[in-house]
């Protein structure tokens, strides 16, 4: 290497215009992880399985409702998905329009057309016209005789029917107060992971804040705050949870507050070691000496060392969110009463050993998620491993 | 004259990465003859380590020879069956390698270290093991060798553990031993010692040395022949004596140049005084018991005082654990010490982190590893900017860019490169980028903590030049730490020389080195300048 040292006379040189780089510029690492990440064709799909799956989980609403999504009433454009109409607009009097009803239905086709979801009903909706007693099974287990009583319920006794296809159908039957399953699966898998999601990323910013308090400063604070740990984390969880939820009524926020008071420190040692580690690097005594305070040290130069760790883990966490939340729903003391849940559907297969419907869908569905997330996060753990990095 | 004992013809080398395969060493052909030492001399990423490692096939399974034969008494290595490689590995053919701290197993005592490798080759029963294995350790110089074979690896000094390795190497007699490296990680006093073991043990015993190493300085004294690698190529070879006298290639000229060269200002008293220090003390308690009372003291700096003027350089020499790091961060308050600290006749020492904010613009530090001292995660304008942003110089990011373009280039870099990541450079440019970054705040005073010593030799000429010039043309005021005493004398206008966390000897630079006063100095100059083993008493073991 063989440079020339210029001297003071130059005129003063410039910088080079700043790079202005795509939508999102990866570094290289980055971009080394990324490739790392989709040549694990297992891991990859199931992340792309797993977005398309939450995504359209996202819009529920759009896929079962027990409203349409779009009704044009005399001229009117209506969109009783995001609004309550009350039933006088049609010519009824009670405070909410129940648009199963066949009398408002037949008023809205006379006077215009409306646009159904595919799943006419919603979590809450019960089905009151069973062709089986709740719970009952899917539509296609049904007998012909079954189908054809329902149907003729439905379209008058003396009208020619066509058997199953004219009734509405549930696809995966329904629990023991009639809901339909298939509706409170969609709805059950998003609160889920919207639960999963937020609990870990809440506790994963708690414990990455705590751990590197703790490793950055070390010394007095490290040893007190490591023992409560130690203590916290040996109080029995479960236990607790149970009690808490049977004083407090546990609505989604309140549960999520008193699982994150024992998920946060899950993070804490990964993220405290890298930060005992990193607070000796030659670039963190390097930013001290420039003068950098202790909140930015910590922020941009140890915490990136941290976050491969975090990041590694993540997948992995959201996983146990998931499992505490069905565990708790499972047992009872979970969401409010009438909230989808895949918990309370496993609670009801147990409980209803005749409609094995209702277990398998709740098994098939928990396992295929956490499987899901999973892959995803081995994948994850591949992609950051140094050593596939660098190879 | 007979076949040679090792002869290497036409030796090439490939890495498999990623599906590409890159070569590095490009038909490299030796021979060495029993008894003589070869050198192979060449910077970092030379090739010559892997080199040597393929001679006793070391090498990861992800290299491959594709040309070349390494015969060693006639026979072809790259032949052999895995059990043939086992019979010469250890045998044979032995290596010593750089780091003694690592190389040997911290769980095992020494004796069953050195025993097993005599097992291993067929030696049987453990009395007679346990003599050989003392009468080796006598052969390389441990003192009271029947008493260290209960000794851990840690128990030992670094120049204990090389010569423990060397004796583990020596322990079948072999007919090549292969050094890489052996002393680079060893203090220069020590360093001395453990050249002069091998240099005796080798002409007692007739074996033939291959010698791996980056310093000239060694090769002069201790190999018969030489040959000059560069990028995977032997660009010179022979007689020691024929190429330091006359070398041909302008490579091996540039590496028998690269010494730092230049003297250093004359010191000058009258100069405005930066940085005082009087009776500093830097003391890790050691604590012992229940209630952790303080039962002593680890004097890592114990009452240093010393003057930094302006566009002057005060040199700290010492051996490892001489406590001359620690002093350098004391001085620039980044670890808690005792004595009065005055930076430009203003009290410091008792000023909190925040009261020294403003202060840290002025008093700069560069450290020794130009690998570690980057955040690898930012790019060079953010590194070097990031300094500017929390003194509040330069108003907007764009303005602090300029700044950032102008102590590149005053560091001798292309300012156009400032928005790449610090692993796209060398290990010379890193180091460059990191004095920018102390530079870009235009400090009064710098301390340089080994800023030289990861480098090649040749770059590390280049780096003292730039600090030099920086120094004549902003005044700075430096206080540079090193235990290379090349390096310090071609910079330093006063000297100390620190031993245990005190001062040996302090006083003008020049006069020191010309006729040093203490015996620890003397020794200290004749291992550096001469490597010789000089004052056997006076210096670590």
């Amino acid at each position: 290497m063989t440079q020339s040292i210029l001297t003071a006379g130059d005129s003063a040189p410039h910088a080079p215009d700043l790079p202005r780089g795509g939508f999102i510029e990866l570094s290289p690492i980055n971009q080394r992880r990324l490739d790392n990440f989709r040549a694990n064709k297992r891991g990859y799909w199931s992340f792309i399985v797993f977005i398309i799956l939450f995504t359209a989980s996202l819009f529920a609403e759009f896929i079962a409702n027990e409203r349409p999504i779009l009704v044009s009433y005399k001229n009117e454009l209506l969109v009783p998905v995001f609004r309550d109409y009350p039933e006088e607009k049609f010519g009824g009097f009670l405070a909410h329009t129940d648009y199963r009803d066949p009398v408002i239905q037949k008023e809205i086709e006379a006077n215009g057309w409306m646009i159904w979801p595919p799943i006419r009903y919603s979590y809450k909706t019960h089905n009151l016209d069973l062709p089986r007693p709740a719970p009952s099974p899917p539509t296609w287990l049904l007998t012909p005789d079954e189908c054809a009583r329902a149907a003729a319920r439905k379209i008058g006794p003396d009208k020619p029917h066509r058997g199953c296809a004219d009734i509405e159908w549930n696809w995966l039957g329904t629990d023991d107060q009639g809901r339909d399953v298939a509706a409170r699966l969609i709805y059950g898998f998003r609160i889920s992971i919207l639960f999963g999601l937020t609990l870990a990323i809440v506790s994963s910013v708690v414990g990455i804040f705590a751990g590197a308090v703790q490793g950055y400063f070390g010394g007095r604070i490290d040893l007190v705050s490591q023992r409560f740990i130690e203590i916290w984390s040996s109080l029995p969880h479960l236990y607790l949870l149970i009690i808490i939820s049977s004083i407090i009524t546990p609505s989604f926020f309140v549960l999520l507050g008193i699982l994150l008071l024992f998920s946060w420190v899950s993070l804490v040692h990964v993220v405290r070691a890298e930060f005992l580690r990193a607070r000796n690097f030659e670039y963190v005594n390097a930013a001290r000496a420039l003068g950098l305070s202790n909140p930015r040290i910590m922020w941009r130069h140890v915490l990136p060392n941290a976050m491969v760790a975090t990041l590694t883990f993540l997948p992995f966490i959201l996983n146990g969110s998931i499992t505490t939340l069905t565990s708790l729903d499972f047992l009872g003391f979970g969401l409010p009463p009438g909230s989808p849940s895949l918990g309370e559907m496993l609670l009801q297969g147990k409980s209803n050993l005749q409609a094995p419907w209702l277990g398998l869908t709740g098994f098939a569905v928990i396992a295929f998620m956490l499987s899901l997330l999973v892959f995803i996060g081995e994948a994850v753990r591949d992609a950051f491993d140094p050593r596939k990095t660098f190879a | 004259m007979s076949a040679p004992l090792l002869d290497i013809r036409d030796l090439s080398i490939a890495f498999r990465q990623a599906g590409e395969e890159t070569q590095v060493v490009h038909g490299v052909s030796f021979r060495l003859e029993k008894g003589r030492t070869l050198a192979l001399v060449g910077e970092s990423g030379s090739g010559k380590s892997i080199t040597a490692l393929s001679i006793v096939r070391l090498l990861t399974p992800a290299a491959r020879h594709p040309t070349g034969e390494i015969l060693f008494n006639g026979r072809d290595l790259l032949q052999a069956d895995a059990d043939q490689l086992r019979g010469v590995r250890g045998k044979a053919v032995t290596m010593v390698f750089q780091e003694p701290m690592t190389s040997l197993n911290p769980l095992h005592r020494i004796e069953r270290q050195i025993g097993e490798i005599l097992k291993l080759h067929g030696m049987r029963g453990e009395e007679a093991v346990r003599a050989r294995v003392i009468e080796l350790l006598a052969e390389v110089g441990i003192p009271d060798p029947a008493g260290r074979l209960q000794s851990y690896p840690h128990q030992l000094s670094g120049g204990q553990r090389q010569r423990v390795m060397i004796a583990m190497a020596l322990a079948n007699r072999p007919d090549l031993l292969i050094a890489d490296e052996p002393t680079t990680a060893l203090d220069v006093t020590v360093q001395a010692q453990i050249l002069k073991l091998l240099k005796e043990l080798q002409s007692r015993l007739g074996m033939a040395m291959l010698f791996i190493t980056h310093d000239l300085g060694i090769v002069r004294r201790i190999a018969d022949d030489v040959c000059v690698m560069q990028k995977g190529r032997i660009v010179e070879a022979g007689p020691t004596a024929d190429i330091f006298a006359a070398p041909k290639h302008p490579y091996t000229r540039a590496l028998l140049a690269a010494e730092p060269k230049g003297e250093a200002p004359a010191a000058d008293a009258n100069a405005k005084t930066i940085v005082e220090a009087d009776n500093l003390r830097v003391w890790f308690p050691v604590k012992a018991g229940l209630l952790r009372k303080t039962v002593s003291h680890i004097k890592a700096v114990d009452g240093i005082s010393l003057t930094v003027r302006e566009g002057q350089t005060v040199g700290v020499v010492g051996e490892s654990g001489s406590g001359k790091t620690t002093l350098g961060l004391a001085i620039l308050r980044l670890i808690r010490s005792e004595g009065p600290i005055a930076y430009l006749g203003q009290r410091i020492d008792g000023l909190g982190s925040k009261a020294m904010r403003p202060l840290r613009r002025d008093m700069q530090i560069v450290f020794q590893d130009p690998y570690g001292s980057l955040s690898p995660r930012m790019s060079v304008a953010e590194i070097v900017a990031e300094g500017l942003g929390v003194q509040g110089v330069g108003k907007s990011y764009a303005e602090r860019r300029d700044i950032v373009a102008s102590a590149l280039v005053d560091v001798g870099l292309d300012p156009a490169a400032m928005d790449r990541y610090p692993h796209e450079f060398s290990g010379g440019q890193r180091q460059r980028i990191a004095i920018a970054r102390a530079m870009a705040l235009n400090p009064r005073f710098v301390v340089l903590d080994e800023p030289t010593s990861a480098l090649d030799m040749s770059v590390q000429a280049q780096i003292v030049d730039l600090l030099r010039d920086l120094q004549q043309r902003h005044g700075l005021a430096y206080l540079f730490i090193s235990h290379d005493l090349k390096v310090v004398r071609a910079l330093a206008t006063d000297l100390v020389v620190m031993r245990h966390g005190k001062v040996i000897e302090a006083g003008d630079a020049r006069a020191i080195f010309a006729a040093p006063k203490d015996d620890y100095t003397r020794a200290l100059f004749a291992a550096a300048f001469r490597i010789e083993a000089a004052g056997g008493e006076i210096v670590a073991q």
